[in-house]
């Protein structure tokens, strides 16, 4: 099995405030400590597990800055092979379809039987850069996989987390794109042999010239989407006091409610 | 200069913060309040590779350095200190000896066991009447021509009850003063060895510390360590190297008081604001925080001291006392800034400042290494 793992760099906004630059459509990013998106995670340890139990290969693919090498040697030190890394200021990275066409230009240049990506990004959110990618590729796609089983003849059977605790299981074709959810399996942790060995694997840096990928057509024009405005809403609250006896009381009470559309 | 971190001791640093947040420290107050040596986490260390961090390839190493080591130290007793002693007194001070003066031998039957986790280590100076002058020693060493036989008693030995391998120091040249002691590698499963009652402690209750009793202990000839006589020289360098993981240790202590007492000045409200916003909770912090930023540097120069092979007998001396200063007062301060609840056990600080305590007190006193310094300086 040959698997692709898409990983993203994104900062821990829990460790310092978040603060929205003069330009008002990035954020200040300074102060925060970067990692592997949280379902990446989950990701990588699935494509460990896959290829310990039935062999393979693994390459990861991630855009992103210089520091992110950490991260991808990281997953390398968990057992994937190697890696790509795409650093290309000319990239729409808001827009997760233009994010999407410049990860299968990626993938085009690997053999590939699996590609799984996490389900959402804990940074932007879309959940939508995984099925887009799937359909860049013209390959099928199952979302939110929280179980997958690799059965003969080329396909897998994976089932689906869906609202109110119900699964659903499909079973799909290989070549695929598999977007997995958190909670799928127990991530490991990085041995330090691991992390010696993954110093000397391989770690391509490319541009979008090197994928073949047209910088026109993964950049801020071909977009659909422009990024307005990034803002944190003010925080409101205001209390009123209700008077009165507790007949009264109730009756001011609902007729707020009512009012407010709550009820 | 370069305060740069490599990319592996980056990663290093990054596994075991994510390995001691998430394993050890929801259960550190448990292990606290049980006093409960933790082997399950032991041997997911031992998994991972953490205990042939500082040692070389051929001795069952990862070849990292030291620095690497007390990165991993740092984060381990970050989450919990009692699991911080209990690993660097078995890399630092257990394993160390063997793997600075063994033999080829002596290295490949101990260091590689010991540097794959699948044996803890100890070492075994102090005894009831030599704490600090550790030249005191009164156990004693006799050779009866084709083996030694072993008197004495140490105290305050760190994991003893849990070592397989235990490097004792004992008089083999009576009269000699510190020229007569020789250090001596004791197994474990060997009759006339016996380990007290673990000690009843102020803090880092879940690392064991107990007595090691030596009646009639009798090993062959080739357990002796390096030189007849040069005992005393090889604990002077064993503690050199020690201090700079007991360093480690207090700086993480002491990150872990301004974490907790960071999050909770942000939380608390008093007076209709976070208690955060008072300039006296504010400078509190920053001298935490500039203390830690201090205490980490000279750690982590002495580490790399080491490393590049150069002297750091006043640097580790330096960074131990200031690191474990640092930890104490943190400590304290951070129970300061948690009020009445930073004196219950509903918080972890007051377990830091039992724990940050020990620092001041093993591997050379404060006291002791003030003495250590300006010995260093030429007085
Ligand atoms: C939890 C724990 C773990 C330990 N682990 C180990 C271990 O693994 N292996 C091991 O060998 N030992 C270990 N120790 C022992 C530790 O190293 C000693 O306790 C320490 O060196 C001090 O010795 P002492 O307790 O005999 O105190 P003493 O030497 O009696 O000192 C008492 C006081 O007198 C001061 N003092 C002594 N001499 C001087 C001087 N010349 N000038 C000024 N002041 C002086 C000291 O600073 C101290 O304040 C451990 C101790 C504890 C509590």
């Amino acid at each position: 099995m040959k698997t692709i793992v898409c990983i993203k760099y994104v900062p821990d906004t829990s460790e310092a405030e978040v603060k929205v630059n003069p330009d008002g459509i990035t954020v200040d990013s300074s102060r925060f400590s970067f990692d592997i998106n949280d379902a990446d995670n989950y990701a990588v340890e699935e494509s460990v597990l896959i290829k310990e139990a039935k062999g393979g290969e693994i390459t990861v693919v991630s855009i992103g800055p210089k520091k992110s090498d950490v991260m991808i040697r990281m997953a390398m030190a968990k057992g994937c092979d190697k890696a790509v890394r795409i650093e290309d200021d000319r990239i729409a990275g808001h827009d997760p379809l233009m994010v999407a066409k410049v990860l299968a230009g990626a993938a085009k240049g690997e053999e590939f039987d699996l590609v799984l990506t996490g389900c959402m990004a804990s940074d932007d959110g879309h959940m939508s850069t995984g099925v887009a990618l799937a359909e860049e590729l013209g390959v099928n796609h199952a979302s939110m996989v929280k179980k997958i089983e690799v059965l003969d003849g080329g396909k897998i059977k994976v089932s689906r987390e869906l609202e109110g605790g119900l699964m659903e299981v499909v079973e799909l074709e290989l070549p695929a794109v598999i977007t997995i959810q958190t909670g799928i399996n127990e991530p490991r942790y990085a041995p330090i042999r691991g992390i010696r060995e993954a110093q000397k694997k391989e770690l391509k840096v490319v541009k979008l010239d090197d994928l073949g990928v047209d910088p026109a057509s993964v950049g801020p024009d071909a977009s659909q989407i422009i990024l307005e405005a990034l803002y944190i809403p003010e925080v409101e609250s205001s209390a009123e006091f209700i008077a009165g006896d507790p007949n009264e009381k109730a009756e001011k009470l609902a007729s707020i409610l009512v009012k407010g559309g709550l009820i | 200069m370069d305060f740069e971190l490599n990319e592996s001791q980056v990663m290093i640093q990054h596994m075991v913060r994510d390995f001691a947040q998430k394993e050890l420290a929801p259960i550190a107050a448990d292990l606290d309040r049980e006093e409960r040596f933790p082997r399950e986490i032991i041997d997911k260390m031992a998994k991972l590779d953490l205990f042939a961090l500082p040692f070389s390839e051929e001795y069952g190493g990862t070849g990292d350095g030291y620095l690497a080591y007390v990165l991993a130290v740092e984060e381990i007793s970050r989450a919990c200190a009692s699991t911080g002693i209990t690993y660097a007194a078995h890399c630092s001070i257990g394993t160390g000896p063997i793997y600075l003066f063994g033999t080829e031998e002596q290295k490949k039957k101990w260091v590689v066991p010991c540097a794959k986790g699948e044996m803890l280590a100890a070492f075994g100076l102090t005894e009831p009447d030599a704490g600090s002058d550790a030249g005191g020693t009164k156990t004693t060493a006799v050779s009866d021509g084709k083996q030694w036989v072993i008197n004495g008693s140490k105290c305050f030995i760190t994991n003893a009850t849990y070592a397989g391998v235990v490097i004792i120091t004992a008089v083999t040249e009576p009269g000699q003063g510190t020229r007569g002691i020789s250090s001596f590698i004791v197994p474990r499963d060997i009759s006339g060895f016996s380990v007290s009652a673990p000690y009843k402690k102020l803090g880092l209750r879940a690392s064991d510390t107990a007595e090691i009793i030596l009646e009639d202990v009798r090993i062959p000839q080739d357990c002796l360590l390096g030189k007849r006589g040069d005992g005393f020289k090889q604990f002077m360098k064993v503690l050199d190297c020690g201090r700079i993981s007991i360093g480690a240790l207090s700086v993480g202590i002491a990150q872990a008081c301004l974490d907790a007492a960071l999050a909770y000045a942000k939380e608390r409200k008093q007076f209709g604001q976070p208690i955060s916003k008072f300039q006296a909770i504010q400078f509190k912090l920053a001298d935490m925080a500039m203390a830690i930023e201090l205490a980490r540097l000279a750690v982590y120069q002495a580490a790399w001291l080491k490393d590049q092979g150069l002297p750091f007998t006043r640097e580790s001396a330096i960074a131990k006392l200031f690191a474990s200063e640092t930890a104490v007062k943190s400590a304290l301060e951070a129970i300061q800034i948690f009020g009445g609840y930073g004196y219950t056990n509903e918080y972890p600080v007051e377990r830091y400042l039992r724990d940050a305590k020990l620092m001041e007190i093993g591997e050379g006193t404060s006291e002791i290494q003030r003495l250590v310094i300006a010995r260093q300086l030429g007085c």
